[in-house]
């Protein structure tokens, strides 16, 4: 038995550094990594534990240029989300990761890049912002289309116009249902997939939200004529380990948490409509 | 293989040189009306006289006509229990007055040594091993307790209704994974014979009464053994089951199939945890895993709802995984053939007979 092993499955502990309300549900905090950097690929995720309540996975959102600083955004849904959005500045967790694989945010370049998103979905997304505009000249037009439930549910909304207006991205925002604040369309994103005008042949197409939303976007991809091999999605499971030993996360012969969340289409597309597996 | 002749009487001074050095001794012993693998100390402790009678959804105890330890068929036991326990502490976090957290590891297992592991029985560890001892995800508690085994088989010479080992490749010939293998040879005057192979089984025997012997015995049990066996796992069902995920046959045996979770738990291969999270009176946060099914509804839950809602689709987890999807996997079958999963299913439900109704095989 190996120190090296032991680590798998024991936590580190990180002092909460910040905490930004995004929505009513929703909050980014920000770890101190400086003693044990997480070194990540953008779609990558960590173990979040909560003292006394447990671990859920949670994709890293912040700057991979930036290990020191490990960002999150989690959205309180229950038992251990619920305290983990309650934390304040000062509070200690404990960080297991990075797990799991990264957007294709290499073979992208020299091409097109259309990022489609909705709800808590942009969160795994936004170091992939990051990385392009680190390197914008390697892409070409990036399109950033992205869909929450009402304009109340919008994440990073201010930083995404900033950084779109930095860098250059075409961004476009829909919701589900307006209000007297909302003057954008209003629809299912993948009607911006439809709207927006770029050469499938020349686009890597990186999706990422609910399945039944995901399904969409790539039938539009795949309509529009984006290979199969240029289509990357996020798939959400059940992960008690994220380490391949739970069995939790399992999807046909795969465990997402090691050869997932991260997959190519063609990769996915033989299993994604048999429901239940 | 060298073997040796080992008088019965003489049994008890191989299982005091297993438990030197304070190793912990695990072998068949009879509870609450079922034989288990459990702590035992000396052949006192082993069920003399007794054998099974096993089928679909049952196993009764019977006496026998003679003095055999090891005259049974699988019990539900198989050293997952002991090398990847049903309940296992990972850590302990505290906190200090300033809020610091520490993780701390709590897990001091024994050293143990296992007697009446059948075939099966070590092709399971051989695909545990393959589960917990992956390059790059070594399993800690795993390792720990697998290290330094001891491990004396028994060779079969009879099988249950339930068992399939010879159509899986696994047995019943004990012929990898054993310190020692014994042969019980109960005709004319009762002897064990005694395989040694490994060098820690060597070192095990030096200094025992034993005698070198040229038997055939190990080979003429096994033979019985296979002999007795109908059930035969379709040689196709790797493809046959994947082609037939969306087949309706899941349905029909997702209606008699409980979900209770027991063939898992009986599996001497299923490796799925859970992790538990409580807190001790001192304020500590304990980080336990536990033994999971993929038959609990909980298993696939996302916030608000289970990917595998129906029973027709764990069903279907279970089966695929075990016979297909774990080759991808790990490179073998996640089955071995003991037919555990049969014998402690309270509805008598067959995976060979569904795996072949479902995959379409002939
Ligand atoms: C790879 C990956 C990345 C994720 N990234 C983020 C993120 O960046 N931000 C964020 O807010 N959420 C993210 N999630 C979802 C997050 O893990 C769940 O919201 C969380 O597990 C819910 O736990 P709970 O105890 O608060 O909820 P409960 O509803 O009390 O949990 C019950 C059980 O279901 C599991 N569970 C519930 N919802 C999910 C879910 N959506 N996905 C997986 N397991 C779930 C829990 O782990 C627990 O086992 C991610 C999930 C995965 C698999
Ligand atoms: S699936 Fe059934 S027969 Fe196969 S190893 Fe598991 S318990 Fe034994
Ligand atoms: S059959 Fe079910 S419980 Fe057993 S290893 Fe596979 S997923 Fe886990
Ligand atoms: S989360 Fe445990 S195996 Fe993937």
């Amino acid at each position: 038995m190996t120190a090296a092993a032991l680590d798998l499955w024991r936590p580190v502990p990180m002092p909460v550094v910040s905490k930004v309300q995004e929505t009513a549900d929703t909050v980014t905090i920000e770890l101190d990594a400086r003693d044990s950097p997480v070194r990540f690929a953008p779609g990558q995720f960590t173990m979040l534990y909560a003292f006394g309540h447990g671990e859920v996975p949670i994709s890293i959102s912040g700057d991979p240029a930036h290990p020191e600083r490990l960002v999150h955004t989690i959205r309180a849904v229950g038992r251990v989300t619920n305290p983990l959005v309650a934390v304040e500045p000062g509070q200690v967790l404990g960080v297991r990761g990075p797990f799991g694989t990264g957007w294709p945010v290499h073979d992208a370049e020299d091409g097109e890049v259309v990022v489609v998103a909705g709800g808590i979905g942009l969160a795994p997304v936004r170091p992939v912002f990051h990385a392009l505009a680190a390197h914008r000249e390697r892409y070409e037009r990036v399109w950033v289309l992205v869909g929450a439930r009402t304009p109340a549910d919008l994440l990073y909304r201010e930083e995404l116009e900033r950084f779109a207006g930095a860098h250059g991205f075409d961004l476009r925002l829909t919701v589900d249902h307006a209000d007297d604040t909302w003057d954008g369309p209003v629809g299912v994103v993948t009607r911006l997939l439809e709207a927006a005008d770029f050469d499938p042949s020349r686009a890597t197409l990186m999706t990422c939200g609910p399945e039944i939303m995901m399904r969409f976007v790539v039938r539009e991809a795949l309509r529009q004529g984006v290979p199969a091999e240029k289509i990357w999605l996020s798939m959400e499971r059940n992960m008690k380990c994220a380490i391949g030993l739970c069995g939790h996360c399992q999807w046909g012969a795969d465990f997402l948490c090691r050869t997932g969340p991260v997959m190519r289409w063609d990769h996915a597309m033989h299993r994604f409509d048999v429901g239940g597996l | 293989m060298s073997r040796y002749r080992l008088d019965p009487h003489d049994l008890d001074r191989l299982l005091e040189r297993l438990q030197e050095g304070g190793r912990v001794l695990i072998g068949p012993r009879l509870r609450d009306g079922a034989i288990v693998l459990d702590r035992i100390r000396s052949t006192a402790d082993l069920p003399r006289g007794l054998t099974t009678v096993t089928a679909p959804g049952r196993q009764h105890l019977l006496d026998r006509a003679d003095d055999a330890l090891f005259g049974y068929e699988v019990g539900p036991d198989a050293a997952k229990r002991w090398l990847h326990p049903p309940r296992v502490e990972l850590w302990r976090a505290r906190k200090d007055e300033g809020g610091e957290l520490f993780f701390e590891g709590t897990d001091e297992p024994p050293k143990y040594a296992f007697i009446g592991l059948r075939a099966c029985d070590l092709a399971a560890i051989g695909i545990q091993d393959a589960v917990f001892l992956r390059p790059g995800i070594t399993d800690p508690t795993y390792a720990a307790r697998r290290a330094d085994v001891r491990i004396v088989a028994v060779q079969c010479g009879a099988s249950a209704a339930t068992c399939f080992c010879a159509s899986m490749g696994t047995g019943p010939r004990v012929d990898r994974g054993a310190d020692l293998t014994l042969t019980e040879v109960l005709d004319g005057e009762p002897h064990f014979v005694v395989e040694v192979g490994s060098e820690e089984g060597e070192a095990l025997i030096e200094g025992l009464p034993v005698k070198p012997v040229a038997s055939t015995a190990p080979e003429e049990a096994a033979a019985r053994a296979a002999a007795h066996q109908e059930r035969q796992m379709p040689g196709d069902v790797r493809a046959s089951l994947l082609n037939a995920l969306e087949s309706p046959a899941w349905d029909d045996v997702a209606a008699r199939c409980l979900a209770c979770g027991n063939c898992t738990l009986v599996c001497p291969t299923c490796f799925c945890t859970t992790v538990e999270d409580t807190t001790t009176l001192a304020g500590d946060a304990v980080h336990a895993r536990r033994w999971d099914t993929c038959f609990d509804q909980g298993f696939t839950d996302l916030h608000g709802h289970a990917v595998r809602e129906g029973v027709a689709q764990r069903y279907r987890q279970w089966l695929t995984h075990k016979l297909s999807t774990w080759h991808d996997q790990f490179d073998t079958s996640g089955c071995v053939g003991c037919g555990r999963c049969i014998t402690w299913c309270p509805a008598g439900i067959d995976l060979v007979e569904e795996a072949r109704r479902i995959g379409g095989s002939g």
